[in-house]
Order: C-alpha cells, then structure tokens, then sequence
C-alpha cells in the first residue's frame, strides 16, 4: 500500500517535470472536464452526500455542485488573464531594464479535504491547483467515505489521471503522505491536525495553506424595522441549521446579543425552528457517533442543560440533533470553549452591544465575524477593533460564494487564502524576471573604489538627476555628504 | 543545571518581552497611520544621524568596503523606509471589489489588517539591511516587533541595541540580541509571523517552532545560484557585472551572489580571460591586499571554505587565485574549472569567493546541471539570444531571474523578493513587505434587502431551480424561476 501510494506521487512529478501540466490548453482541458463531472454526475454527488451526511439536495446543489460550477467557470474565463506575466515599473536609474512577475506552478500539491463539504473542499482546491498548472495528489476525508469513494472512481475517468490522483484512507495514509516531498500542502480541517501537518512539511520546507476553524460569533444589534429583523433571523437560523446543521468551519457558532433583546430573539428563532427546521429530511445529520457524544457531552453538562431554552433532543440511531438554543451557557464550559460544529446555538447576553468588542478581544481569532446591524459606527469597530479570517455585515455563509474575496482565517483559524484568482496565486509562484541590456555601463558599479564613485550612488540613491548629470560632466565635485 | 537556569531565565525574558509587546498591541497604538509614519521617519533619521557608526560596525563585522556599505544597506535601507512612508497611505487603504449577482446587492472591500506581534530573525552578511528592512515592513502594517539580529555580526547587533530606542516606539519594537539559546527561547513564544533569513537548516527549525503555534513564516534562504553565460555576449561587460555581483557582494557571502558558472567548452577560456581581466581591473594583483573586498566573516566559515579548496577532488581544479591569509581572514578571488558535481563545492552553497565553472558541451545542456541541483534564490543568463532566453525564463524555476546582469534585481522594490522550493517559502520588499505581514480581512457589506427565500428550507422545487440560476449567475433562469417557468 505504502509503495503504491509513492509510486503515485512519483507520477505526478514524473508528469510535471515533464511539462504536462503547464501548458493552458491542458489547464483549460481538465477544468472543462470537472465542469462535465460535475453537470453529468449531479445525482451520483448528491447520492453520496446523501449517504455521507443526510444532505439535502439543495444543500448539495448550493454549497457544493453549484458553487463548484461557479468557481471552474470564473476559473475556464479568468485563466488567461492569469497566466499572463505581470508587468512591473523599473526606477528610471535602472534604465534600460524591464521587470516582471511570472507566475509558474509550484509543482506536485497535496491537498488534504476536509469530511463536512467532502466534494466541494476536494474540487475547490483543486480548481486552484490545476489552473495554477500543477499535478496533484488529493486525499478525501476518510469520514465521508461514499464522497471520497466518488471521487477516487470518478475524478480518474474525466483527468488526467498522471496528474491528478485521489488517495483514499485515515490517519495512517495521511501520516504515510507527509512524508513525501510536495511542493505545497493545503489542507482544511482542525487546528489540531494543522499543527501535525505543517510541522510535517517543516521538514521540507514546503510551504502550506492551513483552512481551520473557530468559534464564529454572530452579533445581534437591536433592529428597528421589523422586515430587517425577519431577515436577520431568516439568515442567522440559515446559517446554523440550514449549513450542514451547523457542521461547517463558517457557520455561526454562537449569538451575542444585548440582555433586554434576548427573550425576544429567543421566540422569533423558536419560531423560525418550528416553521422551516423540524422536518429531519431538510436537516443534515450529524456525521458519526464520536461527533454525535461530543456533541451530547456538551449539551448533557449539567451546567449547560440548564440553559436549554429549545430543543436538547437526541437520536442516537439517527444521528439527529434537534436544533437547540442555550441561553447564557458558562463560559467556561465545552460549548462556549470548543467550536461547536453542531446544531447547537449558544445565545450569550451582554449589558451593551457595544461590548461585543471587548467579549471578542481575549478570544482566539474565528474565520469570520458576523453583525447584524444599521449602527455605521459599530460596524466601524468590529472592523478596526476585532481580528478575523473575514467580517460579514447583515448576512452570514454568502462571503464564501464570492470568488472576488480571499478566503482564509487569520491566528488559530489558519493561514493562507484561496477561492477566484486567490486560489490561482495560492498555487503559484510569482517568479521576479529583470532584463538588462548591455549597453549603458556605469564605472561607478566597479571597484577599484573612490570617493567619486560614493558620490554617484548617493545620488542616484536620493534620485538627484541634476546633481548625477553634474557628477557626469565634471562640472561638480565630490562632497563628503 | 547552571545551563538549565540559565536557559529559563532566558525563555522568561523573551516571554516577557512578548508579552509586554502583545499588550501595546492590543492597546491599539501600532496601528494608526500617524504611530507608523512617525516610526518609519524616525529610522530615516536614524540612518541619517547614525550612518557613520552604521559603517563602523559593518567595517567591524565584515571588513565591508566602504562603498558596499552605503550602497548595499545603508541606501537600500532608506529607500525602502522612504518607499514605505511615501506609500503607506496608499497601502492602508481597504481594496474595494467587486461582487456578484449571487450576492446582489451588496459590497465587498479587502481590509488590511496587522498580524500582531511579528519575530524577524537577521542574517549576519548585511546585518543592518536584512535586519531593517523586515522591521520597516512589519511597523508599516501596523504590527509590534522584535528583532534578533545575528550574533555573527555583533557590532551591528550592539549598534542596534543601542541606538534603535532613540528612535523608535519601544514599547511596541524591541531588539533582543543573543545566540542560539535566546533564539530559542525566542521561538518557544508564540509570534502572529516570523521571518526568517538564513540557511535552510535553520529555516527548517524556525518552522517548526512556528508550526506548534500555527504562525505563518516567510523564510529567505540561499540556494547556489548559476549563471549562465552564451557566447554571443558583450564579453566585457558580462565579466564585470559577473564579478562585481561575486566578489563585490560581501565577497561571495550573499545570497544573491553568483554561485556558481555554466558555459560552453568552447567558449570557456575566453570568458575565463575576461574574468581574471576584471578581477585584477578592480582588486589589483594582489587582491589579498585589496580594501575593496570584504573579508570572510570568521574563522569558522574560513576554516569551512578552506577545506571546500582542500578537498583533493577540487584543489587541481584551481585556474586562479587560491591564496589565503588565515590572520587576514582574507582567501583571494578564485576560479575553478570543472570541478566534479559530487565534491562538497558543487553540493553546497559556497557563500565565499570561490567561482566554479563547468563547461558543458552545448549550452542547452545547462538545463540538467541547474535542475539536479535544488532551486536557487536567483538564476542568472548572459545571452543576446532571445529564444534561449525565453527558454531559460520558462525553465529554470528559481526565486527570481535576471537576464544579462547579477543581483540587481534586489534592488527593484517593486518586484517580489523570496525563493521557491529549498530558497525560502514567501517573499517581502516594497509592498509586498507590507502584505507579508498584513492579514486581508475580507468585508462583505449586505443590506436586508434582497431576501431570496429560495435559500431556507422547507426546500421546494421552485426554490431550486432560483437557487440554481442564482448560483450560476443566469439571468434568465432567474427570471423563469422567479415567475414559476422551467427551464431545463
């Protein structure tokens, strides 16, 4: 197994250094190829979410098959425009010179995917890669297994299968994985896991791109017309129970909210639950057992039980989590510690909205802050006073559709970002390229070396043309300064 | 156990010490516009008032010329801090972007933001520059630093100590000096970025430290750069520039100098005449007397290049030069011809004034010697040969390129200054510093307008066919939806 998997890898070198991976013909080829995929094994993707998670083919549709087809078509438009070298200004002192940046592949890219988007964390990454021109090595989570099994039989009939390979397995495969030596690692997942992985490429210096997680708050400003609130609730319960029940690095983890606003909040998001979230054919459900008592761990604490204000029911057999809100749950206990990843909604209530700032100082920094509320001056200081991966005013998830915005976090949220021409940059390097020309020596470059030489440069230096051009006919001396 | 005490006191020390600059951090003071001008001027300043004493210390430390001195750190630090303060306006400002009809109406900017607390950990070829120049960087996105300057060029690391307070906030940028025990104890704290300049031995150690923290690092590491050199060149010019980029670059102990030469066995001994013309034009014909040429650093990288000379795969390969002066610390302008590419010279980056060149029999055939060996910093071509040229631009994968000269390209800030591979990982100078130690929070602005109720549960038919036509930005499809008509 272990030879197999080196003799994948080596392949795809093979094919890169052979240079079949660079050309925008093959490029545009492959990315045409996963656009066919993706339109002809629309039900086959949807089947293996299905099984993996119980999603929903909306679910599917909109945050995996898609937003996968947005993402190649911005790609199969952009690519050109990408690849093109970028020209860059030369100071006039370095005339006859022209700069650019050319943007090559880096080489043989792991990409690591992480079990709750199984298809869209695989193919969103490798878009990326490939358009950037490189071979890739893509190992699925092992946790949605008919998702990773789809793509180890599908992705080899539409690539190009030297250079794109799927490797299929645990911890063990990935463990046997970094130990090869690739030109770049991506991988989306926990922090923990991140850790493991760049100290693992430490070792060959390879660089990495790290996707984590966090505990996303939602701020909830008082809102004073009553169709903004309707909104605001709409998008916040989407945000939880309509994203993979909440099992998504973005979805909102927990709601910070002023004290006299919360029972009101509270009733409307019950209300919300009881109209569009109770049918469980709507809900993904949660993906494992160990994911399912991690999660009945925190709500059975008995310091959390208590503040169970809707929901805390639990199916084990079904892996279904009713969606449940906890009102001011301790703030040192697992659900307010961990991130949730769970269709659990912790509500903490404040004196003043204005103290949202401070409750997120102290905290590590989440993939995404998000706000809903009219104050300009609020949103001006979550802006400028909070640190995170991205900031979303008056919606939540949408940024991640965005292929003009860089997606990544920022602290223990990761480094590193991708999506639209991110994704392309992620995967390149910008290689500097200066032409010179022969003609046009300057003495004072060379040694032996005197004071009038020094003078040269310190004109050149402060860009004192007249002072150069007086230096050049004599008709000024050296000064010490 | 008196190494044991000794090593917590120093880990306490470097832990309060970022402690301390965490907490002007968070009081916000790095990151008005006002706080990072008045830094970036005030090491203007600094390097105004200071020049002398800057001088002295690279004098001190490396035997430095005069004129390298200036030319290489002192003026490349002031127009990197000048190009910083006249930008920074500019580079602070959040990037508007467009967004997309999916999610219509709404507007989307790009904010830089500073990372934190950021560790630039310097070299000691130029100790001043490689020191500055992240700092400059780092302050002018808004980030609290320490600097660790190389205690290989102790001079310049006690000018820093010393004289940095005077100029610049040290609440928020502190220098910590001291070897691989302080370093240590340095990395052992947790830092929002660290950069890195050295060799990729270490580069591998500051990483996985940085990895137990998950802190993003930029590492500028060496590599052997080759240069290439056709025949159908300016033979003169193509020998200074070769020499100058060699022997007046710290004499070979750079990153960027010319590691090592490629051309053809036919052209060989003419390019060879050239070199040794232009290494006694500048250094005269008894270089080891030169004051126009750094000396090697110490007695260990002496000791280190000597023994590269020795070797008996290598000491008949010399065609010129070869004379050493152990007191001096001073080893003269060398060249070597076809040294074998399993000797210890071949293998290793020099980083000293030895030159090996290996001739190949067509010059096409350089393309193998270069990529057997890891990706350098820089690659360099001499050539009048435009196809050759573009062939060697697609090629040859390194940090950067430079066709027709050497080193030069360092000195563009508004190109991206890193490696690739074994050369490093990142890269920083003019604004790409600044990026380098931003974070770009990405913003999205939505009013509630524009509610799709296609996008919650309960999921009907309709809605998907909306949410589908709103995905692909398909207008159409989103008017049909919109009025109930299917569209296939």
């Amino acid at each position: 197994m272990a030879m197999d998997l080196e003799r994948v890898v080596e392949q795809a070198r093979e094919t890169f250094e052979s240079g079949g991976t660079r050309s925008y013909f093959w490029r545009r080829s492959q990315l045409r190829a996963l656009k066919d995929l993706l339109h002809e094994k629309e039900a086959a993707i949807c089947e293996a979410l299905k099984l993996d998670l119980g999603k929903h083919r909306v679910e599917a549709y909109r945050d995996e098959i898609g937003f996968l087809i947005k993402s190649v078509d911005h790609a199969l438009q952009n690519l050109k425009k990408w690849m093109k070298p970028e020209k860059v200004s030369v100071p006039l002192v370095a005339f006859p010179t022209t700069s650019e940046v050319v943007l090559e592949p880096l080489g043989v890219v792991l990409i690591f995917a992480s079990w709750n988007f199984p298809i869209g964390l695989s193919l969103e990454p490798l878009i990326g890669a490939i358009s950037a021109g490189n071979s890739v090595v893509l190992k699925p989570s092992e946790l949605a297994s008919a998702s990773s099994k789809f793509l180890a039989t599908n992705l080899p009939k539409y690539l190009d299968n030297k250079a794109v390979s799927v490797i299929e397995g645990g911890p063990l495969v990935g463990q046997q994985l970094l130990e090869q030596k690739w030109d770049k690692i991506f991988f989306t997942g926990s922090a923990r896991i991140g850790r493991i992985i760049m100290t693992a490429a430490a070792k060959h210096l390879t660089p990495v791109c790290l996707e984590l997680g966090g505990k996303c708050p939602a701020i909830i400003d008082s809102l004073s017309r009553s169709r903004d609130v309707k909104v605001a609730i709409n998008r916040v319960a989407g945000a939880k129970w309509g994203f993979c029940s909440g099992q998504a690095c973005i979805a909102i983890d927990y709601l910070l909210v002023e004290e006299k606003y919360a029972p009101f909040l509270v009733d409307l998001l019950k209300e919300k639950i009881k109209n569009c979230y109770m049918r469980p054919a709507d809900l993904t459900r949660i993906v494992n057992k160990q994911h399912f008592q991690r999660l009945r761990e925190m709500i059975e604490d008995p310091l959390v039980a208590d503040t169970v204000v809707h929901g805390g029911s639990l199916d084990q057999e079904s892996l279904y989590i009713e969606p449940t809100i906890l009102l001011d749950p301790p703030l040192d206990s697992e659900v307010m510690k961990e991130e949730i990843f769970g269709p659990l909604l912790p509500i903490i209530t404040l004196k003043k909205i204005g103290d949202s700032i401070e409750f997120l100082k102290g905290r590590p920094k989440p993939l995404v802050i998000y706000a809903f509320t009219n104050d300009e001056k609020l949103k001006k200081r979550i802006i400028e006073e909070t640190s995170s991966g991205a900031v979303t005013f008056n919606d939540a998830v949408i940024q991640f559709a965005l292929d003009t915005l860089p997606f990544g976090g920022t602290g223990e949220s990761g480094f590193g970002k991708y999506h639209g021409r991110f994704s392309f940059d992620q995967f390149s390097h910008r290689k500097a390229v200066m032409r010179r020309s022969f003609c046009l020596e300057f003495s004072f470059r060379y040694p032996p070396w005197n004071e009038r030489k020094l003078q040269f440069l310190r004109y050149i230096y402060s860009f004192n043309y007249v002072g150069l051009l007086l230096l050049f006919l004599g008709l000024k001396r050296c000064s010490s300064t | 156990m008196g190494k044991q005490s000794q090593r917590s006191v120093g880990e306490e020390s470097a832990g309060e010490v970022v402690m301390g600059l965490r907490e002007s951090f968070a009081s916000g003071k790095t990151r008005s516009y006002e706080w990072r001008a008045a830094q970036l001027k005030g090491i203007i300043r600094m390097i105004d008032e200071k020049e002398e004493n800057i001088m002295e210390a690279l004098e001190a430390d490396l035997s430095k010329p005069k004129l390298e001195s200036f030319v290489h750190e002192i003026s490349l630090a002031k127009s990197s801090c000048g190009l910083a303060l006249k930008e920074l306006k500019r580079w602070m400002k959040p990037e508007k972007v467009s967004s997309m009809l999916t999610a219509f109406p709404s507007s989307a900017e790009i904010v830089p933001e500073p990372l934190g607390v950021v560790l630039v950990i310097s070299a000691w070829n130029y100790p001043f520059l490689l020191s500055i120049d992240p700092v400059i960087g780092a302050i002018a996105a808004g980030n609290a630093v320490v600097l660790k300057p190389s205690e290989i060029a102790p001079s310049i690391s006690a000018l820093f100590s010393t004289i940095l307070p005077d100029y610049v906030d040290s609440s928020c940028i502190r220098v910590v000096e001291g070897s691989i025990p302080e370093t240590t104890a340095l990395l052992a704290q947790k830092f929002d970025k660290i950069i890195y300049t050295g060799n990729a031995k270490v580069g591998r150690i500051v990483m996985s430290a940085a990895a137990k923290h998950l802190t993003p690092v930029v590492l500028e590491l060496g590599g052997k750069c080759p240069v290439v050199v056709d025949s159908n060149v300016d033979l003169k010019v193509t020998s200074k520039r070769i020499v100058v980029g060699k022997w007046g670059s710290n004499n070979g102990q750079a990153c960027l100098a010319p590691d090592y030469i490629i051309t053809t066995k036919s052209f060989a001994p003419k390019l060879v005449d050239a070199l040794k013309v232009s290494i006694e034009n500048f250094y005269g014909e008894n270089p080891l007397q030169s004051e126009d040429i750094s000396r090697v650093v110490n007695s260990n990288h002496f000791a280190r290049l000597s023994s590269l000379l020795d070797d008996e795969k290598v000491s008949g390969k010399i065609i010129h030069g070869g004379q050493k002066d152990e007191k001096l610390l001073k080893i003269a302008p060398t060249l070597l011809l076809d040294v074998p590419d399993d000797s210890l010279l071949m293998q290793e980056e020099i980083f000293g004034p030895l030159l090996p060149i290996i001739t190949v029999d067509k010059l096409e055939d350089c393309f193998d010697v270069i990529n057997s060996k890891p990706k350098p910093l820089a690659a360099y071509l001499f050539s009048r040969n435009k196809k050759f040229e573009e062939r060697f631009v697609k090629t040859v994968s390194a940090g950067g390129i430079l066709i027709n000269d050497t080193t030069m390209h360092f000195a563009n800030p508004n190109l991206p200054f890193g490696g690739v591979g074994e050369s490093g990982v990142g890269s920083y100078h003019g604004k790409f510093s600044f990026d380098s130690f931003s974070h770009k929070k990405a913003v999205l602005h939505r009013s509630f307008g524009g509610e799709v109720s296609a996008r919650y549960p309960p999921y009907t038919p309709r809605k998907q066919k909306l949410l589908r036509a709103l995905l692909t930005g398909d207008i159409i499809g989103l008017i049909l939806a919109l009025f109930g008509w299917p569209r296939s």
